[in-house]
């Protein structure tokens, strides 16, 4: 039997405002980014926190649209499906997103977020336009900007782990997190 | 064709193009999954313009929202009107943000910095 109280119980404690697990799609994402848009108007955000909230989380969902390997799971089953979860807590955001990925491509990954971890807020400035401007196009059109443009928006540290799963896969989280802007 | 309009949506903007005053504008939110897609038609137009452009070009953006999948493409399209600036219409950009949110007056900065067209930046009530 599942233990409803015990995940509504979790989620409660995780000041959790939403969570989804299952297929990212296209509709999905429309959805999710009107609900929070309501959430936040209901809850009288600051349009600058609005704002800034909502653009991270235009990145973060799309970035698991988009860069969800068509892992196995631990079960050996095809699994595009994946989690993501927004908090609040003492009024900041916090974004999580969760999926498998080969582990392959672990280092490839590990080492765009520790490149863009490393960088000041300049200096993230300038690599965000030297990748504007190199004239490459991913086919999914993003171009690599995102996690850039996240850690630009934040001005945090983009939080990660990976979680090994078997031989093939991990599970990857991500977590990033948007404070309030300073109200002058 | 003298006019070009693509109604908006919520994930993506509402574009009107005037090829016979030779204004454009884009307005509202650029945030699709696929914007390639999306602004193909709008470059392919720009690129028509060129061999016919008026006299002066004015281009109005004001978005709310934009993805980084689309500010490549803005990008594109940005090049494409540098290069009619270039072929003799002159062309102003109005870049509209609202008054506090700065990583919107900060994006149409770094537009500025990379295409040598002149830009206004304008700021909006909200």
């Amino acid at each position: 039997m599942i233990d409803a109280y015990n995940i509504y119980d979790n989620m409660d404690r995780n000041n959790i405002l939403l969570s989804f697990k299952g297929d990212i799609t296209s509709e999905l994402l429309t959805s999710i980014l009107q609900i929070m848009e309501n959430k936040m108007d209901n809850m009288q955000e600051e349009p600058k926190t609005k704002k800034k909230v909502y653009n991270v989380l235009v990145e973060c969902l799309q970035n698991l649209y988009h860069h969800m390997d068509d892992a196995t799971d631990g079960n050996g089953d095809k699994n595009r499906s994946a989690i993501f979860m927004i908090a609040k807590n003492n009024g900041a955001y916090n974004i999580i997103t969760g999926n498998y990925i080969l582990n392959e491509n672990i280092h490839g990954l590990k080492s765009r977020l520790d490149e863009v971890n490393a960088l000041s807020k300049d200096q993230l400035k300038d690599y965000y336009k030297s990748v504007l401007n190199n004239g490459e196009m991913s086919l999914k059109g993003g171009g690599g900007l995102g996690m850039i443009d996240i850690a630009r928006k934040t001005g945090e540290k983009l939080d990660y782990n990976f979680l090994e799963i078997d031989n093939k896969v991990s599970f990857f989280t991500l977590i990033i997190k948007v404070t309030q802007p300073q109200l002058i | 064709m003298e006019k070009y309009a693509i109604e908006g949506t919520p994930k993506t903007p509402t574009i009107s193009f005037d090829i016979q005053n030779g204004v454009l504008e884009i307005k509202g939110r650029s945030i699709p999954e696929n914007s390639i897609e999306f602004y193909k038609p709008l470059v392919d137009a720009l690129d028509k313009y060129s061999s016919a452009s008026k006299p002066s070009t004015t281009v109005n953006i004001q978005l709310e929202y934009f993805n980084t999948s689309s500010s490549k493409c803005i990008l594109d399209v940005f090049k494409k009107l540098e290069a009619i600036h270039k072929g003799g219409s002159a062309v102003t950009i109005n870049w509209h943000y609202e008054e506090d949110d700065e990583d919107m007056l900060e994006a149409g900065e770094d537009y500025q910095a990379i295409i040598n067209v002149p830009f206004k930046m304008v700021q909006v009530a909200e």
